[in-house]
């Protein structure tokens, strides 16, 4: 599958990546090959065939999670914001959301 | 390096404190790091008063657990409470993780001295430890050559003798292929075994905590104390944990052990293919029945799990941005900016490659064509391996197609790199578990490595086979650089 320089730009706005003419250029082709690699699954005869979405062993899949719905204590508010990059009066402080 | 046993012996026995074991391990790390870059960050402070806390019996009968004064490496995708979680990113940087990942909290309660976080492809992402954005480990065996990866640090660490284990995690072969280029062992348990709690996610249907060790055995009470159900993962299966040391003592004559024949023919190094073939003849004097299997979609694996594992690499990455924690880009002008700077600051080109590679195949209009299309693979894949334990015990495959390889030379071609994982990345498809076994040097003094394979649960018997094959056939050669 050929995969052009403006759809690696698209990709990449998609997945909020900023990336350069260089890494464009770089990335075209690569992701260009691994995508042809992966085509050749196009082969392979998948008709009623499930998806093996979900658990993958058995017991895993019969294991219950559920569990009371109890208050846990948690990190707290002073813990959480310790790792911020910009806190500010309790809170994550970012840069201006509208017409950004 | 000792033992386990011979540690927690010693401890009991009187001869020797935990601070003894602890500094040395540190003075092992210390000395050896500026060689190999194995480590991230040296806990030296912190693991020497966690070893007085052990020596007065701070905190309970010490001297009667599981890894009573053991010294333990983590890799740096791994919390732990107090130190630094990079994965080998600048986006995470020197980040302080709060809190213990359920292994951790196991480790530490069984008596486990964590002395540092190790080096590793950033975000776990790589076959060589050249993704680090912290600069590559270096293989103990020849520092030309990679260490494999994306666990490079831990294997390297246990390797060179700093460390009787480590932690690393496996997605696609990132313990078993590191483990196997450095001569340990190295296991990646049944998907569901451990806790993924505590360990940065990657690809969450994939990743397993793994173990390296220089024998069975260690690794087994490694396992044996971080298994089993846990609350924060709702994916731990509720399955009881066997006693793992007792059945690495087992016989293992009569296990039936499968060969795949067409996994053994083009792109394997002859000399891996010699070693394999001489393992099968020594499982077979050793009492076990060989039998041929046929896995026939193993080839069909890389192409799966490229797209599945960046599918979900796209979406468990989507949380760095710059908001709570890590590296935030100066400056942008707005919050899009400041996201879109940030990820590309902080990200390097394969993380980005990935990221790009499973947003595209997430995307509008080719969800059905390749993600779809990979999970019914997939599926195929998991009836292969159902079908081969209906007639063998266990798979044995090469873990790595080639030894050892030099810096750079695969560095330009993500394919190429990606081929690394072809026998690997079959097992965090279908959820089995498997190991990674020493199993000789090649004429370039580097060691190579062979798997196993077992059906969903039977760890146990991987450590059985395994250490059957070390007590009859121990690889003599050491590493050059050795502590």
């Amino acid at each position: 599958m050929p995969i052009s320089e403006a759809d690696i730009e698209k990709i990449a706005q998609l997945a909020h990546l900023e990336i350069t003419d260089d890494e464009r250029r770089m990335f075209a082709p690569q992701i260009a090959d691994i995508v042809t690699y992966v085509e050749q699954l196009n082969g392979i005869d998948t008709s009623g065939i499930e998806p093996a979405l979900g658990g993958l062993t058995p017991e895993g899949e019969r294991t219950v999670s559920s569990r009371p719905d109890e208050v846990q204590p948690s990190l707290g508010q002073k813990t959480a914001l310790e790792s911020a990059p910009d806190p500010a009066s309790g809170h994550f402080r970012v840069p201006k959301v509208l017409g950004s | 390096m000792s033992t386990i046993p011979e540690i927690t012996e010693a401890l009991a026995g009187g001869g020797t404190s935990a601070r003894k074991i602890t500094a040395s391990a540190l003075e092992a790390a210390e000395k050896l790091n500026g060689q190999l870059n194995a480590f991230l960050e040296i806990n030296r402070d912190a693991a020497l008063k966690r070893a007085d806390e052990l020596d007065k019996g701070a905190d309970g009968a010490s001297a009667l657990r599981a890894l009573n004064g053991v010294p333990i490496a983590i890799k740096d995708n791994i919390c732990v409470r107090g130190m630094q979680a990079s994965c080998g990113s600048r986006i995470l940087g020197n980040y302080q993780t709060p809190y213990n990942a359920t292994a951790i909290e196991r480790l530490l309660g069984a008596g486990a001295v964590v002395i540092g976080k190790t080096n590793c492809d950033e975000f776990a992402m790589g076959s060589s430890n050249e993704n680090s954005a912290f600069g590559t480990v270096k293989n103990p065996w020849d520092p030309a050559r990679v260490p494999g990866g994306s666990s490079g640090g831990s294997a390297a660490a246990v390797a060179a003798g700093i460390v009787p284990v480590a932690l690393g995690s496996d997605t696609g072969g990132s313990v078993r292929q590191p483990a196997a280029l450095c001569g340990v062992v190295g296991i990646k348990p049944t998907y569901g075994r451990v806790s993924r709690y505590g360990l940065v996610a990657f690809g969450s249907s994939l990743d397993q905590i793994g173990v390296f060790a220089q024998q069975a055995a260690d690794a087994a009470a490694v396992l044996q104390v971080m298994a089993g159900r846990d609350q924060h993962d709702a994916t731990t299966a509720d399955v009881p944990v066997p006693n793992y040391i007792g059945e690495t003592e087992k016989n293992i004559e009569g296990l039936r052990i499968g060969v795949a024949r067409a996994l053994l023919g083009e792109g394997l190094d002859p000399e891996v293919r010699d070693a394999v073939e001489k393992a099968i003849e020594a499982y077979r004097a050793l009492g076990a029945e060989i039998v041929d299997v046929d896995l026939p979609h193993a080839k069909y694996a890389i192409a799966v799990y490229y797209i599945i594992a960046t599918a979900e690499a796209s979406s468990n990455l989507a949380r760095y941005d710059g908001v709570r924690y890590g590296f935030r880009a100066e400056d942008a002008p707005g919050l899009r900016d400041m996201y879109r700077r940030t990820r590309d600051e902080g990200f390097g080109p394969e993380v980005k490659r990935r990221i790009m590679l499973g947003t595209y195949v997430l995307s509008a209009g080719y969800y059905d064509a390749y993600y779809l299309k990979a999970q019914k693979v997939r599926t195929l894949i998991k009836q292969d391996f159902a079908k081969a334990f209906s007639s063998c015990d266990a798979v044995l495959t090469p873990t790595a197609p080639t030894p050892a390889f030099r810096f750079g030379d695969k560095v330009d071609d993500p394919l190429a790199m990606y081929l690394n994982d072809i026998y690997t990345v079959t097992a965090n498809l279908a959820g089995n578990p498997g190991i990674s076994v020493p199993c000789g040097v090649s004429s370039d003094g580097l060691p190579i490595g062979l798997q196993l394979l077992g059906p969903y649960w039977s760890e146990g018997l991987l450590f059985r086979l395994t250490h059957a094959y070390q007590q009859d056939q121990p690889v003599a050669a050491r590493p050059k650089i050795y502590a």
